[in-house]
Formats: C-alpha cells, structure tokens, sequence
C-alpha cells in the first residue's frame, strides 16, 4: 500500500477527527451566540425621525406609562401616541423648538408621524398587552428600563424561551399591580418569589404553554 | 512441510450432494475476474442510455421539489380530508422495500443461509438507495422544509423539544438509525472486495480511490478477524431494525385514532409487508442483472427460487392481515370501522383495493409451483406486480381511511396532480441512478463471501482445498 499511501497518511484520521470535533465545536458556539435572538435581536436602536427622550418624560418628570401608552391595561396593543397627546405639554412647553416640527405638523394636518418600530412579535404570535399588564407583568420584564432610554433600543430577546420562562415559572416575575409602571423598583429575590407565589395562588394564574395560546 | 500426506475424501452421494451455490464449478479466480470485472471493463453499451434517462427523470424529481419548496404545498393533490396522500404512500413504500436488504444480510446471515452471499451486496445497496428515496418524502411533505431541522431534538432558542410521545418523532429516529446501521453494514461488508479492487486497478485515480475505503486492508489473519466479529456484531444490530423500522412506521397509522389506521395487526402486518416488497424489489433488480452481466452462475435458479418462497410466504401473511382486518371490522363492531373496511372494497377507491389484492395475494400464490418459481421471466413479471401491490396498499391504508370524514360534509376524492406523479416518479429515477452507479464503480456481488461457499473452499468437499495436512 506504501506505493499509495504514504507514510504520513496515518495520522491523517485522527488529525481529521480532531478538526471535525474542533470546527463542529465552532459552528455549535457560533451559531448558539450569532444567530439567536440574543444577539440578532437585541441592541437594534433604530434612529427615528424625532429623538424623544423617554429619560426626559418618564423619569425626570414622573410621566406615567399610561399618559401616553393609554391603551396598553384596555387592548392587546400598547399604542403610540397621537401628535395631540405631545401638544397637551408642547403647546406651552418648548412650543417653538425646532425638535418638533413634525409632531406640530402632525397635530395640525394630521400626517403621522412614521416612527420605526422596535419591538416587534411576528405575524404568527399573539401577544395581549393588557392580560400582562393587569396580572401584574411589569413594562420592564420585556422592554427594559425604558423611562432611562435617550433612544428607545431592543433589550430583551423575546425569543420563545424568554416568553416561556416566564410562563413556565410565573412566580418569579410578576409583581404588585401598583408596582407594574415603576420601572425602577428594586426587589429581593426572596421577596419576589413570596410575593410572586402569593399572586400566583391568589389570582388563580395559570400561564398557558400550550402552543395555540400564542400561535392561534 | 517436509512430506505432504494427500488425505484421500470420499466424496458424497449424488442423492445427498447438496446443489452447489455456485454452479459449474467455477473457481475462486474466476468469481473475481467476473465480479470485479463488470466494475472494471468497458462501460457496456447499454449502461449510458440507462443512466441519462433515469438521471433525466431524476432530475424532473428534483425539479418537482424545487416547485414544491417554492410555490408551498398546494401543488400537491392533497388536501382536506385527505391530509397525506402520495406523499406518505411514497415513504412507506420505499422504506418497506428496504427491508429485503436487511434481511438478506443480516437475519439470514444470523440463521447460516449461505445463499445469502450472491444476493446480500446487491440488497444492502438497494437498501440504501431505497432509504434515500424514503427519506425524501417526510423532508419535503412538512412544507416549510426549512423547518425540518425541528424533527430533531436539537437545543433551540425556542425551549422546546420534539413531541416524544408522537410515532412521527420515532419514525424519525427509526429511519436514521436504519440508514446509518445499514450504511455502516454494507460499507463493512465492502472493505474485503474494495482492496480486492485496489490491488486489481490499474489506473492511478482507481488504486487512490479504492486504496482509501479498503482501509489498509491486506487480508491478514488479524483483519479477517477483526471483520468478522464486526460483522457479526454489526448483523446482531440490524436484525432487530428489520422488525422495529416497520413496526414504527406503521405506528404513523396504528397510534391514531382514524378507522382503518386504529388497528394493533399493524406492526407484524407491516413488517410483513415490508419484506415482501423488498423481495418483490430485489428481484426485479436482479433477474435482469444477471443475465445481462452473466452471472448465471452466481445468482443461481436456486436464487431466485428461494426468494420466491420467501416472496410466497410473505404475501400469504399479507393477505391474511387483509382478510382478518375485515374480520375485526365485524367481530369489534366500530359502526366507524366496519364501514371503513366495507369502503375500501366497495367504495370510491375500490379499483385500488382489488388492484392490492390482485397483485399481493393472488399473484404470489403462483408460487406455489415449482415450475414458476424457478422461471425467471415469470418470477419478474409477478415481482414487478408485487411491486405494485405493495405501493397500492400503502395508498389504500393513507387514502381511503382519510377520504370519509366523520362528517359527509368533509368528503372529498383525492386526486393525484403531475408533481405527485413526476415527484413520485422521478424517486425511481434516483434510486435507479444510484444503483446504475453502484454496478459500475464497486463489486455488486460479495467476492470474499461467495468463494467462501463455493465447494473449492470447503475441506470436506472433494474438490476442496486444504487436504494436504493442515486442517482435516
């Protein structure tokens, strides 16, 4: 066989073992880290056509949730506002600042405003804001501390496993209905879990993992 | 040795001789010049029409697909009711055929048929290629093939799992692990015949390609031992793949709760079936093989004989299954069963019920005669009508059973479109393209195997070897 092979052939299986096992190795590492909705989806921070500062509005000035997102505790849709919530303040309040052109105009003549869409669940999953909400789901459990953000940016994954760890373990996450638009509250594990257990017993909260809850 | 003693073997009885496997007492060289031979010669003029058009055809498939995964599924005939159709028809029936393969080498193999040597390369081969086609179907039937990654529990940024608990998962893990066993059996099989076919080349290309699936392989005492302990081993693995890769398929139906699929006869009925079609398959592959390359003496009458009893005793399992499916229709007394079965023979699909019966119970019955079994023209025209059979069965079992929904309302009649058919069509076109290059490029018979079973290599034979001392 020498006249075929020669001798340094070998090796050749094992050094083929140990470079499947090794670039088998990278690809599982690199397509877990790049491309799961941990990495394709959050950090998008699209610019949009007015820089609002929810840091500004939500936590310098104590804006609730629900002054602009009014319809978040009554529809399945957490809504943007219309140009006439803004003007409410900004009639009075920085009423010539060149910053808001467009929400002037859109108050106006009633063009919208074409803000870019950041969180986003695909067409085949439903998602109700208002069961969440008013089962004590917190806005930060999905978007993130939002009342800080100078531009509104994709924080959690929402991938299926983050909607699942939640409805897999209830307890863990919800919160006192007060407590749902205090973006900022800070609570102990151990209070979390006593307090989410109770919710959970008391609200009779029974989070659906059955795929046609969210795949109807 | 310093003297040579000549021990001087009574040769046996002729009432008594067994009818050799190999006939005309060919010797060992001549079993590899011929074997090899038909994968080193000159392609043989036949071959290269035979080729482009099932490659042709083969291509039509792949075409058929390319339309499927880019219009969706609708191209396809089936609807509701009629949820699987060709497709599904399509799986079962080459992943039954299959099973000849299995058998061939590795139950017979357990049980010393020595016959198995002239026909076990050819079925393993057919086998694989039989898989491939089979595998295709389940792949393309989930429409957004994409997807079908999902078939497997692979972890996923979704937290879930494949459903464990359903027939469809464990058809999944059935067919891989036969693929891969099977593979594996067929390719250890082949390691002996490939260096055969390494020290026979001539050309560069040939020594390289050869020389590197023979492994090294030189024939010493420690590799023939090495090989046939894996190949016993390897045989053990797959003799229970021969049971359980169609009892898992045929849970696809039984585990349901559809009139017509609800029934426990399923497992040993399908299994049935299932070698039934692949002997009904080997010999249609074969009969013509070996007149074409001449290897009547090899693939013997005796052959093909015995395949047909195990072609005659397969069927009359199936047409047993068939009439006791009828009688627990009646003696379970399901209203809902009993007019699934009534149905089958008598309703909107009753011509391909009784083409079933025709072709797989009735035909097989012709073996029952020693005259027709050990005629090959009409053994292959009855083994391509069993091969019909057995696609009309599978097609029975899926379309007739999903045809009458509970409600008349949902009725409907299936209805096959052209990708159906050149889909379905065009899987023929593969399998006989990779068979067309199995003859071609690697020893379609097992060379070692068969010069074991030849009277030369047996001591207690007159004409055998290894009189001179040594062994006796």
């Amino acid at each position: 066989m020498s006249d075929i092979f020669p001798k340094w052939t070998n090796r050749l299986p094992l050094k083929i073992a140990i470079g499947a096992v090794l670039i088998g190795g990278a690809l599982t590492a690199g397509t877990t880290y790049y491309f799961t909705p941990k990495y394709t989806r959050v950090g998008y921070q699209p610019i949009q056509p007015i820089s609002f500062s929810h840091e500004i509005h939500a936590a310098q000035l104590g804006i609730d949730c629900r002054y602009c997102h009014n319809g978040v505790e009554k529809s399945w849709y957490s809504n943007i506002p219309a140009a006439s919530t803004c003007m409410n303040c900004h009639n009075q309040v920085a009423k010539d600042s060149p910053k808001l052109e467009l929400v002037r105009e859109s108050a106006l003549n009633g063009k919208l405003i074409s803000w870019v869409q950041v969180h986003k669940t695909p067409d085949y999953v439903y998602f109700n804001h208002s069961v969440h909400v008013n089962r004590g789901v917190s806005c930060v459990k999905c978007h993130g501390q939002v009342n800080h953000a100078e531009e509104v940016r994709h924080e959690k994954p929402l991938s299926m496993t983050f909607c699942l760890e939640c409805h897999r373990d209830p307890a863990k996450h919800l919160r006192d209905p007060k407590d749902v638009y205090n973006l900022d509250l800070k609570i102990s594990d151990v209070e979390q879990e006593k307090m989410g257990t109770k919710f959970v017993h008391d609200w009779k909260v029974n989070a659906s993992q059955n795929c046609s809850a969210c795949h109807r | 040795m310093a003297e040579v003693t000549t021990v001087k073997v009574q040769a046996p009885p002729r009432e008594l001789e067994r009818e050799p496997l190999v006939l005309n007492n060919r010797g060992l060289g001549w079993i590899s010049d011929k074997i090899a031979g038909i994968a080193e010669g000159k392609t043989p003029r036949w071959w290269w029409p035979a080729f482009i058009i099932s490659a042709t055809v083969m291509t039509g498939m792949f075409c058929c697909i390319a339309y499927l995964f880019s219009t969706g599924i609708g191209v396809w005939g089936l609807n509701q009711p009629v949820g699987w159709a060709w497709d599904i028809t399509n799986f079962v029936f080459w992943i039954g055929i299959g099973h000849a393969g299995t058998l061939i080498s590795a139950v017979l193999f357990l049980l010393r048929q020595r016959w198995r040597t002239s026909i076990n390369r050819a079925a393993e081969a057919m086998t694989l290629f039989a898989v491939a086609c089979a595998g295709i179907f389940p792949l393309i039937h989930v429409g957004r093939v994409w997807l079908a990654w999902w078939l497997f529990p692979i972890p996923n940024a979704n937290s879930i799992w494949p459903q464990f608990r359903s027939p469809l998962l464990w058809d999944v893990f059935a067919v891989s692990t036969y693929g891969t066993v099977s593979l594996l059996f067929w390719y250890v099989g082949l390691v002996p015949d490939l260096a055969t076919m390494r020290d026979r080349a001539v050309t560069k290309v040939r020594k390289f390609a050869y020389g590197l699936f023979a492994l090294g392989w030189t024939g010493s005492n420690r590799h023939w031992r090495n090989y046939e302990k894996a190949y016993l081993l390897l045989a053990g693995i797959s003799t229970p793949l021969v049971l359980s890769v169609h009892s898992i398929v045929s849970f696809d139906f039984a585990v349901s709760q559809v009139p017509g699929w609800h029934t426990t006869i399923f497992p040993p009925y399908f299994v049935a079936g299932a070698i039934f079609s692949g002997f009904g398959m080997v010999l249609t592959l074969l009969i013509p093989l070996r007149s074409i390359c001449g290897l009547q003496d090899v693939i013997t009458i005796r052959h093909v004989e015995l395949m047909g009893k195990v072609v005659l005793a397969t069927g009359s399992i199936v047409g047993y299954a068939y009439g006791m499916e009828f009688f627990i229709a009646w003696y379970g007394g399901n209203p809902y069963e009993k007019y699934a079965f009534m149905n089958r023979a008598f309703g909107p699909y009753w011509w391909a019920y009784w083409t079933m019966v025709s072709c797989n119970v009735i035909c097989p019955q012709l073996f029952w005669f020693k005259k027709v079994r050990t005629n090959v023209v009409i053994v292959f025209i009855i083994s391509i009508f069993v091969n019909i059979g057995m696609w009309f069965e599978r097609f029975v079992i899926i379309v007739t059973s999903l045809h009458r929904d509970y409600l008349p309302s949902s009725w409907s009649y299936f209805k096959p479109t052209w990708v159906d058919i050149c889909t379905f069509i065009g899987s023929f076109g593969l399998f006989f393209t990779l068979f067309l290059l199995f003859m071609r490029f690697l020893p379609m018979i097992a060379i070692a195997e068969v010069k074991g079973v030849t009277t030369q290599a047996d001591p207690h034979h007159p004409a055998g070897g290894a009189k001179g001392g040594g062994h006796h």
